[in-house]
Protein backbone atom coordinates (compact mmCIF):
# COMPACT_ATOMS: atom_id res chain seq x y z
CA UNK A 1 0.00 0.00 0.00
CA UNK A 2 2.78 2.71 0.88
CA UNK A 3 5.57 2.43 -1.44
CA UNK A 4 8.10 4.19 0.29
CA UNK A 5 9.47 3.98 3.77
CA UNK A 6 8.29 0.93 4.11
CA UNK A 7 10.34 -0.42 7.16
CA UNK A 8 9.18 2.46 9.03
CA UNK A 9 5.82 1.28 9.74
CA UNK A 10 4.24 -1.44 11.61
CA UNK A 11 1.28 -3.60 10.60
CA UNK A 12 -1.10 -5.95 12.70
CA UNK A 13 0.44 -4.96 16.13
CA UNK A 14 -1.83 -5.14 19.09
CA UNK A 15 -2.55 -1.32 18.98
CA UNK A 16 -3.87 -1.78 15.70
CA UNK A 17 -6.08 -4.83 16.52
CA UNK A 18 -7.30 -3.28 19.38
CA UNK A 19 -7.62 -0.04 18.09
CA UNK A 20 -10.09 -1.47 14.93
CA UNK A 21 -12.19 -2.86 18.04
CA UNK A 22 -12.41 0.39 20.09
CA UNK A 23 -13.78 2.05 16.20
CA UNK A 24 -16.53 -0.03 16.87
CA UNK A 25 -17.70 0.68 20.22
CA UNK A 26 -21.83 1.99 20.80
CA UNK A 27 -22.11 0.32 17.61
CA UNK A 28 -24.42 -2.68 16.14
CA UNK A 29 -22.42 -5.43 14.45
CA UNK A 30 -25.32 -7.48 11.80
CA UNK A 31 -25.27 -10.69 10.59
CA UNK A 32 -25.66 -10.82 7.00
CA UNK A 33 -26.17 -13.75 3.92
CA UNK A 34 -25.62 -11.78 0.31
CA UNK A 35 -24.84 -8.44 -0.55
CA UNK A 36 -28.85 -6.55 -0.41
CA UNK A 37 -28.98 -7.72 3.18
CA UNK A 38 -25.42 -6.17 3.43
CA UNK A 39 -26.45 -3.17 1.66
CA UNK A 40 -29.46 -2.75 4.48
CA UNK A 41 -27.55 -3.35 7.46
CA UNK A 42 -24.88 -0.49 5.79
CA UNK A 43 -27.63 1.48 5.34
CA UNK A 44 -29.23 1.29 8.60
CA UNK A 45 -26.11 1.99 10.32
CA UNK A 46 -24.82 -1.18 11.44
CA UNK A 47 -20.82 -0.57 12.22
CA UNK A 48 -19.83 -3.49 10.28
CA UNK A 49 -21.49 -6.69 8.58
CA UNK A 50 -20.78 -10.50 9.68
CA UNK A 51 -20.87 -12.35 6.84
CA UNK A 52 -22.01 -15.90 6.51
CA UNK A 53 -23.63 -18.54 4.43
CA UNK A 54 -26.68 -19.37 7.39
CA UNK A 55 -27.80 -17.42 10.21
CA UNK A 56 -27.47 -19.03 13.22
CA UNK A 57 -31.13 -20.08 13.62
CA UNK A 58 -30.52 -21.43 10.52
CA UNK A 59 -27.45 -23.22 11.49
CA UNK A 60 -29.33 -24.59 14.77
CA UNK A 61 -32.52 -25.84 12.31
CA UNK A 62 -30.35 -26.98 9.55
CA UNK A 63 -27.71 -29.45 12.38
CA UNK A 64 -24.33 -30.94 10.48
CA UNK A 65 -21.44 -29.78 10.89
CA UNK A 66 -21.31 -25.57 10.27
CA UNK A 67 -18.26 -24.38 8.63
CA UNK A 68 -16.80 -20.97 7.27
CA UNK A 69 -18.49 -19.38 4.98
CA UNK A 70 -17.73 -19.71 1.21
CA UNK A 71 -15.49 -17.15 0.51
CA UNK A 72 -17.00 -16.24 -2.37
CA UNK A 73 -20.27 -15.38 -0.68
CA UNK A 74 -17.78 -13.19 1.57
CA UNK A 75 -16.26 -11.68 -1.06
CA UNK A 76 -19.13 -10.46 -2.70
CA UNK A 77 -20.31 -8.79 0.55
CA UNK A 78 -16.78 -7.16 0.56
CA UNK A 79 -16.94 -5.67 -2.28
CA UNK A 80 -20.76 -4.34 -1.91
CA UNK A 81 -20.26 -2.37 1.32
CA UNK A 82 -17.40 0.53 2.76
CA UNK A 83 -17.97 -0.47 6.16
CA UNK A 84 -15.72 -3.41 7.95
CA UNK A 85 -16.67 -6.98 7.16
CA UNK A 86 -16.37 -10.10 9.55
CA UNK A 87 -16.48 -13.34 8.97
CA UNK A 88 -16.79 -16.68 11.29
CA UNK A 89 -14.37 -19.72 11.43
CA UNK A 90 -14.50 -22.72 13.51
CA UNK A 91 -12.74 -22.71 17.30
CA UNK A 92 -9.12 -23.77 16.90
CA UNK A 93 -9.43 -23.76 13.27
CA UNK A 94 -6.46 -21.84 12.17
CA UNK A 95 -6.40 -23.12 8.46
CA UNK A 96 -9.64 -21.04 8.28
CA UNK A 97 -8.61 -18.48 9.84
CA UNK A 98 -5.34 -18.14 7.59
CA UNK A 99 -7.93 -18.06 4.13
CA UNK A 100 -10.06 -15.15 5.71
CA UNK A 101 -7.04 -13.12 6.58
CA UNK A 102 -5.44 -13.55 3.12
CA UNK A 103 -9.04 -12.91 2.15
CA UNK A 104 -9.07 -9.81 3.75
CA UNK A 105 -11.72 -9.59 6.12
CA UNK A 106 -11.39 -7.07 9.16
CA UNK A 107 -12.03 -9.02 11.65
CA UNK A 108 -12.12 -12.83 12.64
CA UNK A 109 -15.06 -13.89 14.71
CA UNK A 110 -13.24 -17.49 16.23
CA UNK A 111 -16.85 -18.27 17.19
CA UNK A 112 -18.91 -21.41 18.93
CA UNK A 113 -22.13 -20.65 16.57
CA UNK A 114 -20.17 -22.93 13.94
CA UNK A 115 -18.81 -26.83 14.64
CA UNK A 116 -15.81 -26.86 16.76
CA UNK A 117 -12.66 -28.16 15.21
CA UNK A 118 -9.83 -28.36 18.19
CA UNK A 119 -11.14 -30.32 20.73
CA UNK A 120 -7.68 -28.69 22.67
CA UNK A 121 -6.94 -25.41 21.66
CA UNK A 122 -8.70 -22.12 20.56
CA UNK A 123 -6.19 -19.93 17.68
CA UNK A 124 -3.03 -18.47 18.62
CA UNK A 125 -4.61 -15.04 17.79
CA UNK A 126 -1.49 -13.51 18.29
CA UNK A 127 -0.09 -14.80 14.92
CA UNK A 128 -2.66 -13.05 13.11
CA UNK A 129 -2.72 -9.74 11.41
CA UNK A 130 -5.71 -9.39 11.00
CA UNK A 131 -7.98 -9.21 14.72
CA UNK A 132 -9.92 -11.57 16.61
CA UNK A 133 -13.16 -11.66 18.44
CA UNK A 134 -13.94 -14.57 20.62
CA UNK A 135 -16.89 -15.37 22.90
CA UNK A 136 -16.78 -15.97 26.11
CA UNK A 137 -19.67 -17.09 29.00
CA UNK A 138 -17.35 -15.58 31.94
CA UNK A 139 -14.32 -14.37 33.25
CA UNK A 140 -12.49 -17.00 32.44
CA UNK A 141 -12.95 -17.60 28.55
CA UNK A 142 -12.66 -13.58 29.09
CA UNK A 143 -9.41 -13.50 29.54
CA UNK A 144 -7.97 -16.71 28.56
CA UNK A 145 -9.16 -15.54 25.40
CA UNK A 146 -7.32 -12.18 25.51
CA UNK A 147 -4.63 -13.66 26.43
CA UNK A 148 -4.45 -15.39 23.48
CA UNK A 149 -4.96 -12.02 21.36
CA UNK A 150 -8.44 -11.40 21.17
CA UNK A 151 -8.99 -8.13 20.12
CA UNK A 152 -12.51 -8.10 21.29
CA UNK A 153 -15.02 -10.11 23.63
CA UNK A 154 -17.99 -10.82 23.23
CA UNK A 155 -20.49 -12.61 25.61
CA UNK A 156 -22.11 -15.55 23.84
CA UNK A 157 -25.50 -15.94 24.95
CA UNK A 158 -27.52 -18.74 22.93
CA UNK A 159 -27.26 -17.86 19.53
CA UNK A 160 -30.22 -18.42 17.33
CA UNK A 161 -32.81 -18.25 20.11
CA UNK A 162 -33.71 -14.73 20.05
CA UNK A 163 -34.04 -15.16 23.87
CA UNK A 164 -31.71 -12.78 25.85
CA UNK A 165 -31.74 -14.72 28.85
CA UNK A 166 -28.83 -16.32 28.25
CA UNK A 167 -26.82 -12.92 27.18
CA UNK A 168 -27.51 -11.06 30.42
CA UNK A 169 -26.36 -14.43 32.25
CA UNK A 170 -22.94 -14.19 30.40
CA UNK A 171 -22.29 -10.41 30.78
CA UNK A 172 -23.92 -10.53 34.60
CA UNK A 173 -21.15 -13.37 35.10
CA UNK A 174 -18.37 -11.33 33.90
CA UNK A 175 -19.17 -8.20 35.26
CA UNK A 176 -19.52 -9.91 38.11
CA UNK A 177 -16.13 -11.61 38.77
CA UNK A 178 -14.82 -7.98 37.55
CA UNK A 179 -16.37 -6.35 40.52
CA UNK A 180 -14.87 -9.31 42.87
CA UNK A 181 -11.71 -9.05 41.04
CA UNK A 182 -11.30 -5.51 42.27
CA UNK A 183 -11.56 -6.49 45.59
CA UNK A 184 -8.90 -9.29 45.34
CA UNK A 185 -5.30 -8.97 46.97
CA UNK A 186 -2.41 -10.56 45.36
CA UNK A 187 -2.12 -13.79 46.23
CA UNK A 188 -6.11 -14.16 45.54
CA UNK A 189 -5.42 -12.73 41.92
CA UNK A 190 -2.53 -15.54 41.86
CA UNK A 191 -5.01 -18.45 43.15
CA UNK A 192 -7.55 -16.70 40.20
CA UNK A 193 -4.87 -17.23 37.61
CA UNK A 194 -4.12 -20.75 38.53
CA UNK A 195 -7.75 -21.61 38.08
CA UNK A 196 -8.26 -19.83 34.95
CA UNK A 197 -5.22 -21.59 33.48
CA UNK A 198 -6.13 -25.40 34.46
CA UNK A 199 -8.51 -25.54 31.33
CA UNK A 200 -4.86 -25.62 28.94
CA UNK A 201 -3.54 -28.31 31.56
CA UNK A 202 -6.08 -30.82 31.04
CA UNK A 203 -5.82 -30.15 27.49
CA UNK A 204 -2.17 -31.28 27.93
CA UNK A 205 -3.07 -33.67 30.09
CA UNK A 206 -5.29 -35.33 27.54
CA UNK A 207 -3.05 -35.58 24.87
CA UNK A 208 0.30 -36.85 26.87
CA UNK A 209 -0.92 -38.16 30.06
CA UNK A 210 2.08 -36.50 31.98
CA UNK A 211 2.13 -34.35 34.88
CA UNK A 212 2.47 -30.46 33.91
CA UNK A 213 5.14 -28.30 35.67
CA UNK A 214 6.24 -24.84 35.02
CA UNK A 215 8.38 -25.67 32.07
CA UNK A 216 5.76 -27.89 30.40
CA UNK A 217 4.74 -26.30 27.11
CA UNK A 218 0.71 -26.24 27.37
CA UNK A 219 -0.19 -24.12 24.43
CA UNK A 220 2.06 -23.72 21.13
CA UNK A 221 5.59 -22.44 22.35
CA UNK A 222 4.14 -21.30 25.86
CA UNK A 223 5.22 -22.96 28.97
CA UNK A 224 2.59 -22.91 31.85
CA UNK A 225 4.65 -20.92 33.78
CA UNK A 226 4.10 -18.06 31.06
CA UNK A 227 0.67 -18.87 30.49
CA UNK A 228 -0.35 -18.43 34.55
CA UNK A 229 1.64 -15.21 34.16
CA UNK A 230 -0.16 -14.10 31.29
CA UNK A 231 -3.29 -14.33 32.90
CA UNK A 232 -2.03 -13.03 36.06
CA UNK A 233 -1.30 -9.57 34.44
CA UNK A 234 -4.18 -9.58 32.45
CA UNK A 235 -6.36 -9.55 35.85
CA UNK A 236 -3.96 -7.11 37.70
CA UNK A 237 -4.72 -4.93 34.89
CA UNK A 238 -8.17 -5.11 35.34
CA UNK A 239 -7.88 -4.65 39.34
CA UNK A 240 -5.92 -1.63 39.28
CA UNK A 241 -6.01 0.27 35.43
CA UNK A 242 -9.09 -1.00 33.75
CA UNK A 243 -11.82 -2.30 36.13
CA UNK A 244 -13.69 -3.64 33.07
CA UNK A 245 -12.15 -5.94 30.35
CA UNK A 246 -8.99 -4.97 28.48
CA UNK A 247 -10.73 -5.19 25.60
CA UNK A 248 -13.99 -3.77 23.77
CA UNK A 249 -16.52 -5.59 25.31
CA UNK A 250 -20.00 -6.42 22.59
CA UNK A 251 -22.80 -8.46 23.43
CA UNK A 252 -24.32 -11.39 21.89
CA UNK A 253 -26.89 -14.57 21.52
CA UNK A 254 -30.24 -13.47 21.48
CA UNK A 255 -30.93 -9.85 20.81
CA UNK A 256 -33.91 -9.44 19.13
CA UNK A 257 -35.49 -6.31 20.17
CA UNK A 258 -34.27 -2.39 20.88
CA UNK A 259 -34.85 -2.94 24.24
CA UNK A 260 -33.03 -6.32 24.32
CA UNK A 261 -29.90 -3.96 22.87
CA UNK A 262 -30.65 -1.17 25.10
CA UNK A 263 -30.12 -3.59 28.04
CA UNK A 264 -26.98 -5.05 27.47
CA UNK A 265 -25.90 -1.83 26.51
CA UNK A 266 -26.98 -0.94 30.42
CA UNK A 267 -25.40 -3.80 31.60
CA UNK A 268 -21.71 -2.74 30.31
CA UNK A 269 -21.73 -3.65 26.94
CA UNK A 270 -19.45 -1.61 24.47
CA UNK A 271 -21.43 -2.63 21.96
CA UNK A 272 -23.66 -5.34 20.36
CA UNK A 273 -24.12 -8.65 17.65
CA UNK A 274 -27.32 -9.25 16.39
CA UNK A 275 -27.33 -12.41 14.53
CA UNK A 276 -30.47 -13.80 13.38
CA UNK A 277 -32.96 -11.48 14.94
CA UNK A 278 -32.43 -8.94 11.98
CA UNK A 279 -32.98 -11.11 8.57
CA UNK A 280 -35.31 -13.49 10.61
CA UNK A 281 -38.26 -10.58 11.50
CA UNK A 282 -40.86 -9.86 9.56
CA UNK A 283 -39.35 -6.05 9.03
CA UNK A 284 -35.68 -6.40 8.65
CA UNK A 285 -35.38 -2.67 6.81
CA UNK A 286 -37.18 -1.14 10.31
CA UNK A 287 -35.55 -3.48 12.70
CA UNK A 288 -32.60 -2.87 11.86
CA UNK A 289 -32.77 0.79 11.91
CA UNK A 290 -34.56 0.58 15.71
CA UNK A 291 -31.32 -1.68 17.44
CA UNK A 292 -29.16 0.75 15.96
CA UNK A 293 -30.89 3.90 17.28
CA UNK A 294 -31.33 2.00 20.52
CA UNK A 295 -27.69 1.34 21.09
CA UNK A 296 -27.44 5.23 20.53
CA UNK A 297 -29.60 5.98 23.16
CA UNK A 298 -29.49 2.66 25.00
CA UNK A 299 -29.98 5.29 28.05
CA UNK A 300 -32.94 7.05 26.56
CA UNK A 301 -35.98 5.15 27.36
CA UNK A 302 -38.35 7.77 25.17
CA UNK A 303 -36.11 6.75 21.95
CA UNK A 304 -36.47 2.98 22.77
CA UNK A 305 -40.17 3.78 23.20
CA UNK A 306 -40.46 5.19 20.10
CA UNK A 307 -38.36 3.20 17.83
CA UNK A 308 -39.73 -0.16 19.56
CA UNK A 309 -43.13 0.90 17.56
CA UNK A 310 -45.11 -1.15 14.73
CA UNK A 311 -41.64 -3.14 14.02
CA UNK A 312 -43.91 -6.24 13.36
CA UNK A 313 -42.92 -9.75 14.53
CA UNK A 314 -39.56 -10.10 15.90
CA UNK A 315 -38.20 -13.46 15.23
CA UNK A 316 -39.63 -16.56 16.80
CA UNK A 317 -38.38 -17.30 20.27
CA UNK A 318 -36.68 -20.64 21.47
CA UNK A 319 -36.99 -21.16 25.23
CA UNK A 320 -32.98 -22.53 26.16
CA UNK A 321 -35.17 -25.72 28.41
CA UNK A 322 -36.20 -26.87 25.19
CA UNK A 323 -32.89 -26.77 23.34
CA UNK A 324 -31.97 -30.59 23.59
CA UNK A 325 -28.86 -31.60 25.79
CA UNK A 326 -25.49 -31.02 23.41
CA UNK A 327 -26.93 -28.29 21.05
CA UNK A 328 -26.53 -25.49 22.89
CA UNK A 329 -23.57 -23.34 20.91
CA UNK A 330 -22.51 -21.68 24.37
CA UNK A 331 -21.33 -25.41 25.50
CA UNK A 332 -18.79 -25.13 22.68
CA UNK A 333 -14.77 -23.68 23.87
CA UNK A 334 -13.86 -23.44 27.13
CA UNK B 1 -5.81 35.44 32.16
CA UNK B 2 -5.97 31.88 31.60
CA UNK B 3 -8.83 30.57 29.54
CA UNK B 4 -11.75 28.31 30.98
CA UNK B 5 -13.04 25.66 28.28
CA UNK B 6 -15.81 23.30 27.96
CA UNK B 7 -14.98 20.61 25.46
CA UNK B 8 -17.46 18.04 24.25
CA UNK B 9 -16.64 14.55 22.71
CA UNK B 10 -19.65 13.33 20.59
CA UNK B 11 -20.60 10.12 22.07
CA UNK B 12 -22.86 8.96 19.32
CA UNK B 13 -20.59 5.77 18.41
CA UNK B 14 -16.87 5.33 18.18
CA UNK B 15 -13.88 5.47 20.46
CA UNK B 16 -15.28 8.77 22.86
CA UNK B 17 -13.44 7.49 26.15
CA UNK B 18 -10.21 7.98 24.59
CA UNK B 19 -10.14 11.23 23.24
CA UNK B 20 -12.17 12.18 26.73
CA UNK B 21 -9.23 10.97 28.62
CA UNK B 22 -7.17 12.43 25.56
CA UNK B 23 -8.57 15.38 26.10
CA UNK B 24 -7.88 15.68 29.93
CA UNK B 25 -4.29 15.00 29.53
CA UNK B 26 -3.58 17.75 27.38
CA UNK B 27 -5.51 20.11 29.68
CA UNK B 28 -3.37 18.97 32.17
CA UNK B 29 -0.12 19.47 30.24
CA UNK B 30 -0.58 22.68 28.66
CA UNK B 31 -0.90 26.05 30.64
CA UNK B 32 -3.33 27.81 27.65
CA UNK B 33 -6.03 27.05 29.15
CA UNK B 34 -7.88 25.13 31.62
CA UNK B 35 -10.78 22.74 30.92
CA UNK B 36 -13.32 20.27 31.26
CA UNK B 37 -13.94 18.05 28.60
CA UNK B 38 -17.57 15.42 28.92
CA UNK B 39 -19.26 13.53 25.91
CA UNK B 40 -22.41 15.13 23.92
CA UNK B 41 -25.01 13.25 22.37
CA UNK B 42 -28.10 15.43 22.62
CA UNK B 43 -28.91 18.81 20.70
CA UNK B 44 -29.14 21.04 23.90
CA UNK B 45 -25.85 20.15 24.65
CA UNK B 46 -24.03 21.53 21.70
CA UNK B 47 -24.76 25.25 23.31
CA UNK B 48 -22.48 24.82 26.19
CA UNK B 49 -19.66 23.88 24.43
CA UNK B 50 -16.66 25.89 23.00
CA UNK B 51 -15.64 22.74 20.91
CA UNK B 52 -16.35 19.63 19.95
CA UNK B 53 -14.51 16.38 18.72
CA UNK B 54 -15.61 14.37 16.17
CA UNK B 55 -14.17 10.33 17.41
CA UNK B 56 -13.02 7.81 15.78
CA UNK B 57 -15.51 5.01 14.42
CA UNK B 58 -17.61 3.86 11.25
CA UNK B 59 -18.62 7.60 9.67
CA UNK B 60 -21.69 6.01 7.95
CA UNK B 61 -23.22 4.85 11.65
CA UNK B 62 -22.20 8.63 13.11
CA UNK B 63 -23.81 10.56 10.15
CA UNK B 64 -26.90 8.30 10.21
CA UNK B 65 -27.64 9.03 13.81
CA UNK B 66 -26.32 12.61 13.73
CA UNK B 67 -28.95 13.21 10.96
CA UNK B 68 -32.20 11.54 12.73
CA UNK B 69 -31.43 13.05 15.83
CA UNK B 70 -30.86 16.82 15.15
CA UNK B 71 -27.75 17.10 15.97
CA UNK B 72 -26.80 17.36 12.54
CA UNK B 73 -28.81 20.76 12.14
CA UNK B 74 -27.43 22.41 15.44
CA UNK B 75 -23.70 21.41 14.65
CA UNK B 76 -24.36 22.92 11.13
CA UNK B 77 -25.72 26.33 12.51
CA UNK B 78 -22.57 26.71 14.96
CA UNK B 79 -20.30 25.58 12.14
CA UNK B 80 -22.03 28.54 9.99
CA UNK B 81 -21.64 30.93 12.84
CA UNK B 82 -18.24 30.17 13.37
CA UNK B 83 -18.53 29.27 16.98
CA UNK B 84 -17.51 25.93 17.12
CA UNK B 85 -14.15 24.70 16.32
CA UNK B 86 -13.98 20.76 15.59
CA UNK B 87 -11.13 18.61 15.70
CA UNK B 88 -12.64 15.29 13.71
CA UNK B 89 -10.24 12.20 13.78
CA UNK B 90 -10.89 9.06 10.88
CA UNK B 91 -14.46 9.02 10.62
CA UNK B 92 -14.16 12.40 12.03
CA UNK B 93 -12.33 13.61 9.15
CA UNK B 94 -14.54 12.28 6.77
CA UNK B 95 -17.48 14.14 8.44
CA UNK B 96 -16.01 17.36 8.42
CA UNK B 97 -15.47 17.17 4.52
CA UNK B 98 -17.34 18.58 1.50
CA UNK B 99 -17.27 15.77 -0.71
CA UNK B 100 -16.38 12.16 -0.93
CA UNK B 101 -14.34 10.70 -3.56
CA UNK B 102 -14.86 7.28 -4.90
CA UNK B 103 -17.64 4.32 -3.71
CA UNK B 104 -19.92 5.56 -0.93
CA UNK B 105 -22.78 5.21 0.46
CA UNK B 106 -25.80 7.74 -0.47
CA UNK B 107 -26.99 8.38 2.94
CA UNK B 108 -23.54 9.66 4.30
CA UNK B 109 -24.58 13.22 5.21
CA UNK B 110 -21.58 16.03 5.68
CA UNK B 111 -21.01 18.39 7.70
CA UNK B 112 -19.26 20.49 5.05
CA UNK B 113 -17.26 22.31 7.57
CA UNK B 114 -13.67 22.23 5.75
CA UNK B 115 -12.79 22.45 1.94
CA UNK B 116 -11.63 19.18 1.91
CA UNK B 117 -12.81 16.39 0.03
CA UNK B 118 -11.63 12.70 1.00
CA UNK B 119 -11.50 8.75 0.42
CA UNK B 120 -12.91 6.23 2.52
CA UNK B 121 -10.68 3.24 3.36
CA UNK B 122 -8.15 4.93 1.54
CA UNK B 123 -5.26 2.46 2.43
CA UNK B 124 -7.12 -0.44 2.34
CA UNK B 125 -8.83 -2.92 4.53
CA UNK B 126 -7.84 -3.36 8.37
CA UNK B 127 -5.24 -5.98 7.47
CA UNK B 128 -3.14 -3.15 6.18
CA UNK B 129 -3.83 -0.35 8.85
CA UNK B 130 -0.79 0.88 9.99
CA UNK B 131 1.57 2.76 12.64
CA UNK B 132 4.24 4.72 11.73
CA UNK B 133 6.45 8.07 12.61
CA UNK B 134 5.28 11.37 10.53
CA UNK B 135 5.83 14.53 10.48
CA UNK B 136 3.43 17.52 10.90
CA UNK B 137 4.09 21.43 9.85
CA UNK B 138 4.78 23.26 13.02
CA UNK B 139 5.99 20.01 15.33
CA UNK B 140 9.65 20.16 16.22
CA UNK B 141 9.79 15.64 16.65
CA UNK B 142 8.00 13.50 14.54
CA UNK B 143 4.82 12.02 15.51
CA UNK B 144 3.89 8.40 16.29
CA UNK B 145 0.84 8.00 14.15
CA UNK B 146 -1.88 5.44 14.44
CA UNK B 147 -3.76 4.70 11.05
CA UNK B 148 -6.74 2.34 11.38
CA UNK B 149 -8.85 1.10 7.55
CA UNK B 150 -7.96 5.39 7.88
CA UNK B 151 -9.22 7.65 4.97
CA UNK B 152 -7.29 10.42 3.13
CA UNK B 153 -7.86 13.63 1.89
CA UNK B 154 -7.52 13.52 -1.47
CA UNK B 155 -7.97 17.54 -2.42
CA UNK B 156 -7.89 20.60 -0.36
CA UNK B 157 -9.07 24.47 -1.20
CA UNK B 158 -9.64 27.92 -0.11
CA UNK B 159 -7.56 28.60 3.30
CA UNK B 160 -7.20 24.55 3.66
CA UNK B 161 -3.64 24.88 5.17
CA UNK B 162 -2.08 21.12 4.67
CA UNK B 163 -0.16 20.20 8.10
CA UNK B 164 1.17 16.55 7.10
CA UNK B 165 1.46 14.21 4.15
CA UNK B 166 2.57 10.62 3.97
CA UNK B 167 3.77 9.34 0.48
CA UNK B 168 2.07 12.53 -0.94
CA UNK B 169 -1.24 11.46 0.55
CA UNK B 170 -2.75 14.60 2.85
CA UNK B 171 -3.81 13.00 6.23
CA UNK B 172 -3.65 15.94 8.47
CA UNK B 173 -5.51 19.44 7.75
CA UNK B 174 -6.43 22.85 8.96
CA UNK B 175 -8.93 25.70 8.19
CA UNK B 176 -9.99 28.35 10.41
CA UNK B 177 -10.55 26.43 13.56
CA UNK B 178 -11.19 22.91 11.81
CA UNK B 179 -8.49 20.49 12.26
CA UNK B 180 -9.24 17.12 10.03
CA UNK B 181 -6.74 13.90 10.93
CA UNK B 182 -6.55 10.55 9.00
CA UNK B 183 -5.37 9.09 12.08
CA UNK B 184 -5.95 8.55 15.74
CA UNK B 185 -4.11 10.60 18.04
CA UNK B 186 -6.09 9.46 20.91
CA UNK B 187 -4.90 5.76 20.89
CA UNK B 188 -1.81 6.82 22.02
CA UNK B 189 -0.45 8.30 24.84
CA UNK B 190 1.46 11.66 23.16
CA UNK B 191 -1.14 14.47 23.70
CA UNK B 192 0.53 17.39 21.25
CA UNK B 193 -2.41 16.75 18.63
CA UNK B 194 -4.88 17.71 21.49
CA UNK B 195 -2.77 20.32 22.77
CA UNK B 196 -2.18 21.56 19.34
CA UNK B 197 -6.37 22.26 18.98
CA UNK B 198 -6.26 23.81 22.41
CA UNK B 199 -3.68 26.73 21.20
CA UNK B 200 -5.74 27.10 17.92
CA UNK B 201 -8.73 28.16 19.93
CA UNK B 202 -7.67 29.96 23.05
Amino acid sequence: MIESDESKLKIGTALLKKGFAKMQKGGVVMDVTNSEQAGIAEDSGAVAVMALERVPADIRADGGVARMADPAVIQEIMDSVNIPVMAKVRIGHFAEAYALESLGVDMIDESEVLTPADPFYHVDKRKFKVPFVCGCRNLGEAVRRIWEGAAMIRTKGEAGTGNIIEAIRHQRMVQGMIKKVGDMDNSELHKLAKEYSESYINSIKTITGETVNDDTLIFEEYTYKVVKNGIYKILDDIKRVHQRLPVVNFAAGGIATPSDAAIMMLLGSDGVFVGSGIFKSNNPKERAKAIVEAVANYNDPEIIAKVSKNLGDAMPGLEIEKIPQGELFQERGW
Amino acid sequence: MVKNLSIGVLGIQGDVSEHVISMRNAFDKTKKANGEVFIVKYKEEIDDIDALIFPGGESSTISNILYKSGLFETIIDRIKDNSLPIIGTCAGCILLAKKIVGKTNDDLKLLNAMDIEVERNAFGRQKFSFERNININGFTKPYYAVFIRAPRIIKTSGNCEILAKIDKKIIMARQDKFLALSFHPELTRDTRIHEFFINMIV
